[in-house]
């Protein structure tokens, strides 16, 4: 078992004649992702990879092929767009790489999925992968996952390849692996995540691995404090060194205040009864001890 | 990307809201010209991108034309210091001039985007003048929020509510909420992160009157604000932030003497921290993005090379979209012969992994191989450097 994504997931590609979305493509074929369909406005009518039709229009490549979820490489511009237009399709999970989204953008397409109940990850994210269920609806490295029990959610790209890397080193697999985004304004949180990994059976624990910047990892800590997720949580935030007022990359990634700082969010998660991870070079280690 | 208080004031006036009658000056000729227009006690303020402009000497009430020449002469090419720009202050190359108001109170306005609700809230506080976040720490009672409905946008009795809660006479209200409705306007027109007028103040004459100014735009949204993006005062930069900013690098000049190079933003930060568990302090943040190709890496080298306290390079680089062997030709390409002895410890991980070890190799470079983080902090405090 896994969340979010499994053999069962019917993958669309949305921007997959550009060249992120086609190299893309080819790589989750390559890891056993099934892809049923590609959208590309004013690109319908091909077919990629010998076997993945391109549609116009989502709504037509939902009704074609029977896609369930869909995966964006859309330019930022046109981003929002095109997760308004999987909402309406009738999609429920909607996983967006797209990076530079801009944040009023986003205000109004979360509003409008809140009435909807569709999951969004994302964006700026690296996507989503249950390596036990050769489903990878993201842009993540192929050889680095290992099937196993273990959730992972990140705010980061390659630190969560990082993270996950030093698991599989360690012995450790992976149920399932979700980058939930590095901007200030994502659809699914740290607590979404936790709700969903608390419900999989085949989820044992979880490595969260927050940043600087934002309030998301005090939400999971209050989560974790009212019971909402009991499994063991592993936690290391990143940026324990960045300086005040800075943007570290991410838009979401800049001490606006005390809640914003490494420290203030280790200091919640530990009082929630997290085991602290005391860098990002202990990851693997700590969680193989712990789990002892 | 930071508006100065000028531009923003400029802005604000194109949305109704009223600002201080001024000019702004780029010589103390300037200045004094200004204040003979002005005829009467004025304000000189320096603009730069930072705030508690004040504490650093950066806010001067001038009673003649002359002592605001003075004034301007003393703030215009200095580097100004203040309690958020660090020891080495910004460069100070306009300064505005403006009317002194007579004032009655000081409130707090300010818009921004709130992670929690995921909205626009505006914020509004009576106990204007000092830093909001101070107020929120002392008195939290007195930050008032109103958080706006996506759909219809911001609502006058929300700014009425606003305005009576802070005390403000009824009478009053209605012009306070008037002026709320124009920032958020602007605030949406321009996709701003944050708006903020501390303080907005209520003259003797009962004029509501924006008396500083603060807008920041969101950089994402930049791409439809070609005139905004035009107004970025690159002089305000760290001249290698500037730089790496040009050339589309995420780069943050610290101050410690450990230059890194890295893939994402995340796994900076980490590195950064890996080199504190070291026992050292990282010399920036450098994310050289997802495909990064030879050219990129090189110019990010150079980056890292031209701060002067760099003794020792990490690179980390978890490859997925980025190649090993890119990564290793724009490195080994833009380290110059004089620098060769530097040493440097190298993570890599992804595809084409031994050609770039090879291309190291090969250029007879002061390199270490790591496969882990855990190896990166034992090979950092192994080395010696010359």
């Amino acid at each position: 078992m896994s969340i979010l994504v499994n053999k069962d997931t019917r993958l669309l590609v949305q921007g997959i004649t550009g060249a992120q979305g086609q190299f893309h493509t080819a790589q989750m074929l390559a890891y056993g992702s099934n892809i049923v369909a590609g959208a590309t406005p004013g690109r319908g009518g091909r077919t990629l990879f010998d076997r993945v039709p391109v549609f116009d229009e989502v709504e037509e490549a939902v009704a074609r092929t029977g896609a369930n979820a869909s995966i964006l490489f859309v330019p930022a511009p046109s981003a929002a767009d095109a997760i308004l237009e999987t909402a309406d399709a009738g999609l429920k999970l909607i996983i967006c790489i797209t990076e530079g989204v801009p944040a009023l953008d986003m205000v109004k397409v979360l509003h409008v999925l809140r009435e909807k109940d569709v999951t969004l990850i994302g964006p700026n994210c690296p996507g989503v992968i249950s390596p036990g269920e050769w489903c990878r609806a993201g842009i993540m490295p192929l050889d680095i996952h290992l099937p196993g029990r273990i959730g992972v959610a990140s705010r980061s790209g390659t630190l969560t390849y990082e993270a996950v890397h030093q698991l599989t080193q360690a012995g450790i697999g992976q149920s399932t692996c979700i980058g939930i985004g590095g901007d200030q304004l994502v659809g699914t949180g740290f607590v979404d995540a936790l709700a969903l990994f608390q419900e999989d059976p085949e989820t044992d624990a979880v490595v969260l691995i927050g940043e600087i910047g934002g309030v998301k990892e005090q939400h999971a800590a209050e989560f974790v404090k009212a019971r909402g997720f009991t499994k063991p949580l592993f936690v290391v935030v990143a940026g324990q060194t960045a300086p005040p007022g800075k943007r570290m990359g991410h838009a979401g990634a800049i001490i606006t205040g005390k809640a914003a700082l490494a420290s203030s969010k280790i200091a919640a998660l530990q009082e929630a009864g997290a085991t602290i991870i005391p860098g990002p070079a202990y990851i693997g280690e700590t969680v193989k001890q712990g789990l002892r | 990307m930071k508006l100065h208080e000028y531009q923003s004031k400029a802005l604000l006036a194109m949305y109704g809201l009223l600002v201080p009658h001024g000019g702004l000056a780029g010589t103390p000729a300037e200045a004094r010209h200004v204040a003979e227009r002005l005829a009467g006690p004025c304000v000189v303020k320096a603009q730069v991108y930072a705030g508690g402009r004040g504490k650093g000497g950066g806010i001067r009430v001038v009673h003649t034309p002359h002592e605001a020449e003075t004034a301007a002469a003393a703030m215009l090419g200095t580097r100004l210091v203040t309690p958020q720009t660090g020891p080495q202050g910004l460069p100070v190359h306009h300064v505005l001039v403006e009317e002194a108001l007579d004032i009655d109170r000081e409130l707090y306005l300010g818009i921004t985007i709130d992670s929690g609700t995921e909205s626009v809230v505006v914020v509004a506080s009576r106990a204007g003048g000092t830093d909001i976040e101070t107020v929120a720490h002392d008195h939290p009672e007195l930050i008032l929020r109103q958080v706006v409905d996506p759909v219809v946008g911001f609502q006058a009795f929300q700014g009425r509510r606003l305005a009576i809660d802070m005390g403000l006479p009824a009478s009053m209200a209605r012009s306070l909420a008037g002026q709320m409705l124009a920032l958020y306007n602007l605030f949406m027109a321009k996709d701003c992160s944050l708006a903020e007028i501390n303080p907005l103040v209520v003259t003797t004459d009962d004029r509501v009157v924006a008396l500083d100014a603060k807008l920041t735009i969101d950089d994402d949204a930049l791409f439809r604000h070609e005139d905004l993006a035009a107004l970025r005062d690159w002089d305000q930069f760290d001249p290698l932030e500037a730089r790496a900013a040009k050339a589309g690098i995420a780069y943050v000049k610290l101050d410690g003497d450990v230059g890194c190079l890295v893939n994402g933003a995340g796994l900076a930060m980490a590195t950064m921290d890996t080199i504190k568990a070291a026992g050292f302090s990282p010399a920036n943040f450098l994310d050289v993005g997802g495909g990064a190709d030879p050219q990129r890496v090189a110019m990010a080298t150079d980056i890292i090379l031209q701060d002067p306290s760099v003794k020792r390079i990490l690179v980390n680089v978890f490859g997925g979209i980025a190649r090993c062997d890119d990564i290793a030709r724009g490195i080994v390409q833009a380290i110059p012969q004089e620098r060769r002895a530097l040493p440097m410890v190298v993570r890599l991980l992804g595809t084409n992994l031994e050609e770039g070890k090879a291309i190291f190799r090969a250029s007879g470079l002061n390199v270490r191989f790591v496969n882990s983080l855990l190896e990166a902090i034992e090979a950092l405090q192994a080395l010696t450097v010359p």
